[in-house]
């Protein structure tokens, strides 16, 4: 079977995305993204925890059995969450003060053992790599695009904080978009957090068709689509 | 997983069993690991933390100790113990620091309060807080001026019974929509102010003090 990254990197980023296709991990999705330097945060350590993960598995799925993987991937993913959680709070202890929550949850994060299960303990170590960075990534996108909206619509503001996450180096990255705003609370708050996922989800449906009609990326091939 | 025979041996509980026992000691080794790694680092990140929430009620001019130092731990009733941070000026105690918790709507609310030698709150910082973001969260320093309102103030000025938000016929102001988190933290101030004038003789007490004190009894 030969593997297509590119068809790796596609499903990740956008067919088979955690959030957009599978409907994973709302949970920590919806709790963090009030702002995109959060949502920035939550999904750079989910990265961190899925690229190291699918070495790990992939590495060892030879000797592991079907009748005990689960609790050796579960044992593996929360040892790779604990030491995230353990680096974080040491060299980036104020994103951990907002985040602190959040990690430890990654470990239940079902994105992660859902890919563990389907394609890590399946595939060699690259491809698994690969589609652990692809996967993340698409997660990491979608916290960004989320925190983005709300933060904008809630706040008036853009990667507020963002210092704080990346270093002194990356403070032009705050922006203020609507000076004197007044905010508006309800897009901070979790249903604020639902409204722009669903409205985020339609969009992604309404792109989807375009594709698939034709009338945009009419150059994407079509045999791609179907599956 | 390719569908080839699989060597009997890996059939076995003991194989089994073996497996995940080496993936809980290889997981216990790990963070093991990482843990002595980051020890070092948390602890100074936490003291860091600290010493910059303290330096925010306490001025630097009136002290010239490490207000890390020497604290003193001490029995409040009701609270439990409370760790009290000394400012000291060529040994004498020139303003004390403590943690005071407010119940909030959501939760508790931590705040950190310096009081100097004569009673006069030098000011007040909320540590930690769950209130609802763009109500309550005006007790923040960052986002509304009211928590330096306290600055200055002490357990007679203005009268204890004054120690109140407008609304419960005290003098100061509470948020709309965010009473009960205005509420909380003026009641924490307060107790704190009055926990200071009860045992003012205690915590005012520098070490040569309280020396002197015990050889006398």
């Amino acid at each position: 079977m030969a593997t297509s990254y590119r068809r790796i990197a596609r499903d990740g980023l956008w067919d088979n995305n955690v959030v957009f296709a599978q409907m994973l991990a709302l949970c920590p999705l919806l709790a963090v993204t009030g702002t995109a330097t959060n949502g920035l945060g939550l999904g750079l350590a989910s990265i961190a925890v899925m690229v190291a993960s699918a070495l790990m598995i992939s590495m060892l799925r030879g000797i592991i059995t079907p009748q005990v993987r689960i609790p050796v991937f579960i044992l593996i993913i929360a040892t790779l969450v604990t030491l995230v959680d353990l680096f974080m709070n040491a060299w980036l202890y104020d994103l951990h003060k907002v985040l602190g929550l959040f990690i430890p949850l990654i470990v239940t994060n079902c994105a992660i053992l859902g890919r563990a299960e389907s394609f890590f303990s399946r595939n060699p170590v690259l491809p698994s790599l690969m589609d652990g960075l692809m996967m993340g990534l698409g997660f990491l996108l979608v916290l960004v695009v989320l925190g983005a909206v709300r933060e904008i619509l809630g706040s008036g503001t853009l990667f507020s904080d963002a210092a704080l996450l990346l270093g002194e180096s990356f403070r032009f990255l705050e922006m203020t978009l609507i000076p004197e705003y007044r905010g508006f609370l309800l897009m901070i708050l979790p249903p604020g957090g639902f409204i722009a996922l669903g409205f985020i989800l339609a969009a992604k449906r309404v792109i989807d068709r375009r594709i698939a009609e034709g009338t945009i990326w009419a150059d994407s091939p079509q045999k791609e689509g179907a599956r | 997983m390719k569908a080839v025979a699989e060597p009997s041996y890996r059939q076995r509980v003991g194989y089994q069993a073996g497996l995940l026992g080496g993936f809980a000691t290889l997981a216990a080794t790990l963070l093991v690991a990482g843990n002595m790694i980051t020890k070092e680092p948390i602890a100074e990140q936490q003291r860091r933390e600290l010493l910059n929430s303290l330096e925010k009620v306490i001025p630097t001019e009136i002290h010239d100790n490490d207000l890390l130092a020497d604290p003193i731990t001490v029995q409040w009733q009701g609270v439990g113990e409370v760790i009290v941070y000394r400012a000291k000026y060529e040994g004498l105690v020139t303003a004390v620091a403590y943690r005071v918790t407010g119940k909030g709507y959501a939760g508790p609310i931590h705040c950190i309060m310096g009081i100097d030698a004569s009673g006069r709150v030098l000011g007040v910082r909320v540590l930690a807080h769950t209130e609802t973001p763009g109500l309550g969260d005006k007790i923040e320093v960052q986002r509304d001026p009211w928590i330096l309102s306290f600055n200055g103030l002490s357990w007679g000025n203005p009268p204890p019974d004054q120690w109140a938000v407008k609304k419960d016929g005290g003098g100061f102001d509470q948020f709309t929509g965010a009473t009960i988190t205005a509420r909380a933290v003026v009641d924490a101030v307060a107790e704190g102010l009055a926990y200071f004038e009860a045992e003012k003789s205690v915590l005012l007490a520098s070490y040569a003090a309280v020396q002197s004190q015990l050889v006398v009894e």
